[in-house]
Formats: C-alpha cells, structure tokens, sequence
C-alpha cells in the first residue's frame, strides 16, 4: 500500500496580521506552519498504514522553506518526503496547483504506484478545497470530499469504505482504489509524535524537484501563467452604519439592553405562566 | 471564441425530493446577472425522477431548465454528475456558472473545472459584473482577515465560481413565470462507476440546530479564556439560545468546529445574534450579518463588529455578561415565565 499525502504550507492565519495602511498581509507576521488539515491526512494515512503495512510519501509544492513542514509530516509518521519548488510554480491558482502537484505525483508512481492519495479538505490561507478534487481529475482516480472516516481498506479487492460529511449527517461510500481523499479534522485527532519519529525528522532530507526534474511537462499550465484566475483587487467592504451604541455604566448598558429586547415582542416573548406563587 | 458562451447558469442541487435554499438563492442572484447582461438565465437540473423540479426552478426565476434524468444519478457522485454537466457545458456554452458552495457543490465544479481547464472561486459572498468586459467579479473574504478579494477570469470561459449558502437572497417564487425545459439525456451505466452510496445517514446534529436556531450567543477571544467563555454558555442556558464561537475560539480548542460561526463555519440567520467579544473579522461578519437583530458587546469601540451590530455595547464582556444573566433569571422568578421566541 502506498499512500501519498498532498501538504501544503501556510501562515498561521490565527495569527497573520493585515496592515490597516495598505490592506495587505503582513506575511511576516506569521509563522509558517503544516497546514492543520493536512496534519489530519499524514495521521489518517498513518492509521491506514498500521493496518495494511506499506508506505507514506508527503508531496508539497512551494519555496524551499517548505522543507519544514515535510520535516513535520515526518514527525507525524511519514516514510518520504518530496518538495517540487520551481520559479515557474510561482502564482498559481487552483487548476495550476493541480497541474503541478498532478506531474509530480505522477513522476512518484513511476518509481512506486500509488494506491490512495490523501489531502486536507483546505488550507488555511485560500481555504478553496479545489486543489484535492483538481489532481483526482488529472489522475483519472475518483475524489472523495470531506471524508471523516476511513474502514475497510480491502488491499485484495481493491476498495474502501468511507464515510463523507454531508450538509446534514453523511453518506457510506465505497469506491476503488486508487482514489483521492479529502479529510475533515474530525476525522483523527494528532497524536503527539513518537520520539524516534522526531529524530528521524530532524536529520530527514526530503526529494527537490525543480521542474526540469517532472519529464514532459506543458509549462503554460503552470504557475501565474496556467492560471485562469487573478486577484483583480483587494477591497475593505463599504462600512456600514452599524447600529446604536447604548451608553453609560455597565449597570445602565445593561437595562438599556434589557428594555430593547424586552419591548421586541416580534423577536422574543416573556410567556407569564400562573403567578400563583 | 469566447463570444461563443453566452448565459447565466446556476447548478441546482436536489437532495431527497427537493431544491437545496441555496440554488434558490443562486437563481436569485444568477437573475440580477443575467438582466445586467441581457441573456437567460438556465437551472442545471440533474439526477433521477428530478424533471417534476424543473417547474419550481422556473418559478425562481430561470428562463430554460436543462435536465438530465437517470437512475444513475440517484446519489449525487463526482464522477456521474461531472459528465452530465461538462456534456452541457459543451454542448451550449455557458458564460458564468454558480454553484452552492455545499459539500456537493464544490466537489463537482472544482471537478467541472479542472476537466473545462477553466477559473473557480471559491465561497464567494458577492457577485458583480463588469457589463462591457462581461467580466464576473467574484468576491470573497482572503485569508480570514479584514479584506475582500475579487477574483477574474479573464479568459476562459465558463467563468465559476461557488457561492456562500444564506448570502444570496432568493426571488419570491411566481409560479405564472414561463421558461423552457429541454431535456437532455446521459450515457452512463452503473457498473462503469468507481463509487458506490451505500448509505446516507441523515443526522439532526447540534450543528443544524445552529444553523436553525432562533436565538445565537456567539462568543469571540474577548472572553480571555476558556473559563471566560463559561459565561456564553451560561448566558445561552440561561435564554434558550444555541451557542456558537469564532475561529479562534474554536482554533483554541473552547468549542469543537461544528460551533464555529463565519467563512469557513456555518453561516446562520438567527432572529438574535449577540456578538460577545468577538471584534468582527470579515471572515466572521460574512457568517452572520443577516441576522435580524445583531447585539455586540466589545471593549474596543472600533471593532468592525459595531457596523453590523444593531446595538453596541463598548464594554468588558465579563463585566456585563454576568449582570445580564442575573437580569434573565430574576425577570424569570419575578414573573415565573419563559422566555419564547416568535
């Protein structure tokens, strides 16, 4: 069983700061970190490797500094580790992110076939969930969305079972493999990483692939320029008026507060029962 | 060649019988499109015994209704719906398509798109359109902050994008509208599919009643902690309301996710909102500005949360909360009553 995990690196959106001047993201505000769905996928495919034995690759595309987060996946409990990190990948929307990460998985199969291919449901900084469902489709493997959990991993027949979030309760899927999953954080909780595990990781040196290194590769599909989509810009949405302040003492704010709600009969009713007592 | 795509087109998504709010919604918005750049606007109807639908699309305001009807497409599956919409999309050439940004909405157009190699935004909460250009401009919170992106796609056609539930407002249905309905018909058969529903269980969790409920307190890292944020659930015991929290209360580990209220939580239509120690990022404003009755207590008085809320409260949560809840539960003894909500 070879399972390859698709992760990306992210500024801590908890904690990225935007510059009020200029409407822009201070990046350095953050500090990058392993997107934390895609935290739950190295896990969930860890779950599936005790049970069916195998392998886990982790595939992320970005700057060099991306490394670190490989490293993490590492620690969580991955096998290999491999980075494609190019100029050329620089600005890329979705359908080119796909692209990308489509040659490169690809380039992996060749050397180990690949049996599932796990992802986040969305990083933390686009949170699009395009990227998933784009590399099934340059696969030609099904997609599988907002999966919470993965049983009967059947190696011999070739299928797993899975249950998919829905808009309300989920839905028992099976499907073949190879297939393409996409998890919610329900769907493990992290475990704190093995000590030899962290050891590994901290002397591990994942694979860096340039675009050169992905054979035939169609370059007008990659980054800003195989990108259909652009930023055409970034607005602070018109202010609206907002509402009255109720002012004075907590105490006054308060009865203030009380009365409006009080006085919305159409909202909110007192319903006086028997006052016998 | 891009002249060649012409129309507004909403997927309509059915689930057990019916038409998902959303794609109501969307055909609310796909109309206002459509007007602007003076083309129908279609429904894209697909799965099995779903023709009796198309009626109630047109009363929503689509003028043609493109349906595919097939035992295989019982279960909505990736694979099944992708080909029944791409055969569409070829065949009459779209300029935009919107989507529900539901679970199955964004797992087919990010599908849709990949295989058309055409531009999709994702969770947008406005749309416009540049009438010469015919350009959509797709709006949505970047990156959990105080900011709005408006993403193009200048030059592929259909331009997508998925749109926010309960961000939209629906038309009200007139059932004397007139549209077409053309039927068009699917090559699949069930043994050619990869993927199998076997089951679905439809589950009535906390997490709907949120998005039901009549009266939400929704508390933000202004509570301090997660002792602070004790108060919001005592306050919410105290007046009947369901609890909900930000991202970073739930990012915290105060809430699990199902709580969370904003872009990338639920979005929510209470009657009452209270916004308690919560400033107001975009990403959680878009989740809950169409409440009907917003109140927000913060202690910095230009937190963006005072533009949405109806009333405000410049103050400290902890101080106030606990003086509200003792105000609910002396009016409950003093009266013996209940408090019920219209």
């Amino acid at each position: 069983m070879h399972i390859v995990v698709c992760v990306k690196q992210v500024p801590d959106t908890k904690i990225i700061k935007i510059n009020p001047k200029t409407n822009t993201l201070d990046r350095r505000s953050a500090p990058a970190i392993l997107n934390p769905y895609d935290a739950h996928a190295v896990q969930a495919a860890v779950k599936i490797r005790e049970e069916t034995g195998g392998m886990i690759s982790v595939l992320s595309m970005g700057p060099p500094q991306a490394v670190a987060i490989i490293k993490k996946s590492i620690e969580i409990g991955a096998d290999r580790g491999y980075l494609i990190s190019d100029r050329a990948f620089a600005g890329a929307d979705t359908l080119a992110t796909s692209y990308a990460l489509s040659k490169a998985l690809q380039k992996i199969a060749n050397e180990e076939p690949i049996d599932l291919v796990i992802c986040g449901k969305h990083a933390i900084d686009g949170d699009t969930g395009q990227v998933g469902p784009g590399i099934a489709r340059r696969l030609d493997i099904p997609p599988i969305t907002n999966v919470i959990e993965v049983s009967e991993v059947n190696k011999a027949e070739k299928t797993v079972l899975i249950k998919r979030k829905q808009i309300s309760g989920y839905e028992l899927i099976q499907t073949q493999l190879p297939c393409l999953l996409t998890v919610e954080k329900e769907i493990n909780s992290i475990l704190y990483s093995p000590l030899p595990n962290m050891l590994r990781a901290a002397r591990y040196e994942p694979v860096i692939w340039a675009v050169s290194d992905l054979g035939e590769v169609d370059k007008t599909q990659l980054g800003l320029k195989g990108s259909p989509t652009i930023v055409g810009k970034m607005f602070t949405p018109p202010k609206l008026e907002g509402g009255k302040k109720l002012e004075g003492s907590s105490d006054e704010q308060v009865s203030q507060l009380m009365d409006i709600l009080m006085e919305r009969k159409d909202l909110l009713k007192l319903k006086e029962t028997s006052t016998a007592n | 060649m891009m002249e060649e795509y012409r129309g507004v087109w909403v997927f309509i998504e059915e689930n057990d019988g019916a038409i998902e709010g959303v794609s109501l919604e969307l055909l609310g918005a796909g109309r206002k499109l459509a007007e602007k750049l003076e083309v129908p606007l279609s429904g894209i109807l697909l799965g099995h015994e779903v023709t009796k639908l198309a009626k109630e699309v047109i009363s929503y305001g689509a003028d043609k209704v493109y349906v595919i009807d097939n035992p295989v497409l019982k279960d909505y599956r990736t694979e099944s719906y992708m080909k029944g919409v791409i055969k569409l999309a070829e065949t009459y050439k779209p300029e935009i398509f919107l989507y529900g940004a539901t679970p199955n909405g964004k797992d087919l157009a990010s599908a849709v798109a990949t295989d058309l190699s055409t531009g999709l935004t994702a969770d947008t909460t406005m749309l416009d359109v540049d009438i010469d250009k015919r350009l959509l401009e797709a709006s949505r919170p970047a990156f959990g902050g105080n900011i709005m992106a408006t993403i193009l796609c200048k030059k592929h056609r259909p331009q997508m994008a998925t749109v926010r539930p309960k961000v939209m407002k629906a038309l009200e249905p007139d059932s004397n509208r007139q549209g077409s309905i053309i039927e068009e018909t699917l090559n699949l058969k069930e043994e050619d599919m990869r993927t199998k529903v076997l089951k679905i269980v439809k589950e009535l969790t906390k997490k709907t009643n949120l998005a039901e409920a009549h009266v939400i307190v929704c508390g933000g890292k202004g509570l301090g902690d997660i002792h602070g944020f004790q108060l919001i659930h005592e306050f919410a015991d105290t007046i009947g309301a369901s609890v909900g929290g930000t991202r970073d209360v739930v990012e915290a580990g105060w809430l699990p996710h199902e709580f969370q209220v904003g872009q990338t939580g639920e979005t929510v239509t209470p009657k009452i909102y209270f916004a308690i120690g919560i400033s107001g990022a975009i990403q959680h404003v878009v989740g809950m500005k169409n409440s009907e009755l917003i109140i927000a207590i913060n202690k910095d008085p230009g937190a963006p949360i005072f533009e949405v809320a109806t009333y405000g409260i410049v103050g400290d949560a902890l101080e106030i909360l606990p003086k509200l809840i003792q105000q609910f539960k002396e009016m409950k003894t003093e009266k013996g009553g209940e408090i019920s909500y219209a």
